[in-house]
């Protein structure tokens, strides 16, 4: 019969030797390489003493993100919910009140923003869509839990610290 | 129609026979899709109407059979009325297109581009408008005008600075309603929709500015920041109503109506009834019949693929109700005893001042 490929290798069908009935050399042969993974670097990273670094590009939990002056930047305006493909974002919206500048950068704001972590897939399209800066994915994982509720994150949830009224926790947020 | 009335016209290689006194822009409209050329201030439902926003320029080849030199220069298709033999050029001509790009620079000059805001995203002709025909940047170095607030009552919210000053709602309260209190106050620069002075709009049909609003500069405000379109399914609906057709599209989530609107044509224009007339609303149907059961559903509106409307998944309950917690079912009615909180987790989100609800309980 012809060979389909020229790749195929005709069995050896000679009787072992002596040695080769003795399978000593072949087994200081694995054993060499069994004991020679003591001398390897350990790819073992021993969770939860030691984290592995996330990537710069790790797409975790969402934060909301507050402009210089502490104001959040979010305005409802519904790109995120709309791009989002696990239809887990959802926002009521509502009206700056006067004396709330301080609060709210533009004239609407999210009154309720939450975002259903049991069906994010954390594709960040959300922020790919956001025109405000106003949602970022970090390099958090979202940690787990036993309830179901626990894993709707609220605005106060995904909020960053102000950096005027709350500096100190800001500061650790960002690392300094 | 005697056949003699009828004027071939030639549309960007289409033709078709239109009668006399027809203009360009309604024999576009008649061939449809991508020849009719964009409108912003021309409304066909009003008198008078159009000739402002230059959006509709085309460019005539041959003025008529009888007269074939081409027109000097590009025209404004919806106050310039066919001839016999007319050759038009709209989408397959260059200067058109040019034409059209620098006329949506000029209109976004004022306009203040807070479309995450404005409660027309999703339906603004602006939108499309600059989507379809405008450039990615702009050149305007300047501040862009301002205004002192008017309010024009309870029902519609008026934002001046995003107006384009089409005078399409000043058409209406003069056709629709017996005193129009509403209009352009100044010149220039400083033009204005304005009531003289501080007056409310409260005539049965002045609701109608609304949906005649090409932009978001007069919106509903018993709607205002309530929703995005995108994420309210559009119903056709009737109701018997004394004053108007009574014939609408509600805009609901779930079984609650967030709005009603007339119910607008592929020109975004209002539908006629099946009568011949246009189907304008009252302020009646428009901003306080919101309760699901005034209304007879005729089933779901017809929107186009391509816009934003059909894109909201977000239909009847989601993200409208609380999950159901199978924990407790499980566990004979124990809660859990402890449970992780973010704001312990979390590197970025340190939050000080929160006291979170997945705190554990009874410690």
């Amino acid at each position: 019969m012809q060979a389909l490929t020229n790749r195929a290798l005709s069995v050896n069908r000679k009787p072992m030797t002596f040695w080769e009935r003795l399978y000593l050399i072949n087994i200081i042969k694995g054993m060499f390489i069994t004991f020679g993974h003591m001398f390897k670097k350990q790819p073992t990273v021993r969770y939860p003493e030691q984290k592995r670094e996330f990537s710069p590009v790790f797409r975790g939990l969402h934060v909301l993100n507050r402009d210089e002056e502490g104001r959040e930047r979010c305005t409802a305006c519904g790109l995120c919910a709309v791009a989002c493909p696990a239809e887990a974002i959802t926002m009521e919206a509502a009206e700056r009140k006067e004396g709330e500048e301080h609060l709210y950068r533009e004239e609407k704001y999210a009154a309720n923003y939450e975002i259903n972590m049991l069906r994010c897939i954390f594709c960040g399209l959300c922020e790919d869509a956001c025109p405000k800066d106003a949602i970022y994915l970090s390099e958090t994982f979202a940690p787990a839990n036993f309830t179901r509720k626990g894993f709707i994150y609220e605005k106060q949830d995904l909020l960053i610290p102000n950096v005027t009224t709350e500096a100190a926790a800001f500061g650790e947020a960002k690392g300094v | 129609m005697s056949e003699q009335n009828l004027f071939k016209v030639t549309i960007d290689n289409i033709t078709i026979d239109v009668p006399a006194g027809t203009t360009i822009l309604q024999a576009a409209r008649k061939i449809g899709g991508q020849v009719a050329p964009p409108a912003m201030c021309y409304y066909s439902k009003l008198q008078g109407s159009g000739g402002k926003c230059r959006t509709c320029l085309v460019e005539v080849s041959k003025g008529s059979e009888k007269d074939p030199r081409p027109m000097p220069k590009l025209v404004a298709s919806c106050r310039t009325t066919v001839m016999d033999g007319m050759e038009v050029k709209n989408i397959t001509s260059e200067k058109v297109i040019d034409a059209r790009a620098s006329i949506v620079e000029f209109l976004l000059i004022n306009h203040p581009l807070d479309c995450p805001i404005c409660d027309q995203a999703g339906e603004c002709h602006l939108q499309d408008l600059s989507f379809d025909h405008g450039k990615s940047g702009t050149r305007f170095e300047f501040q862009k005008r301002t205004f002192k607030k008017h309010d024009l009552g309870q029902n519609i919210q008026l934002h001046m600075t995003r107006c384009i000053l089409c005078y399409r709602c000043v058409f209406t309260a003069d056709q629709l309603t017996q005193k129009r209190v509403h209009g352009i106050l100044d010149r220039g620069d400083h033009a204005e929709i304005a009531t003289h002075i501080e007056k409310s709009l409260d005539n049965e049909f002045i609701g109608n500015v609304i949906d005649v609003c090409p932009v978001g500069a007069l919106t509903d405000k018993t709607f205002r920041f309530k929703n995005r379109v995108w994420f309210l399914k559009p119903m056709d609906a009737h109701r018997d109503c004394p004053t108007c057709s009574g014939r609408v599209t509600l805009w609901n989530r779930g079984d609650e109506v967030y709005r009603v609107t007339a119910r607008k044509d592929e020109w975004g224009e209002i539908e006629d009834t099946p009568d011949g007339k246009p189907g304008w609303i009252c302020n009646t149907c428009r901003f306080e019949t919101k309760n699901a059961k005034d209304w007879v559903i005729e089933g779901p509106r017809a929107i186009s693929r391509q816009s934003v409307i059909s894109q909201g998944h977000y239909q009847g309950t989601v993200g409208m109700t609380k999950p159901n917690e199978t924990f407790g079912a499980i566990n004979e009615g124990r809660t859990p005893h402890l449970l992780m909180d973010i704001h312990d987790e979390s590197e970025v989100n340190k939050h000080s001042g929160y006291t979170s609800k997945n705190n554990i309980e009874n410690a």
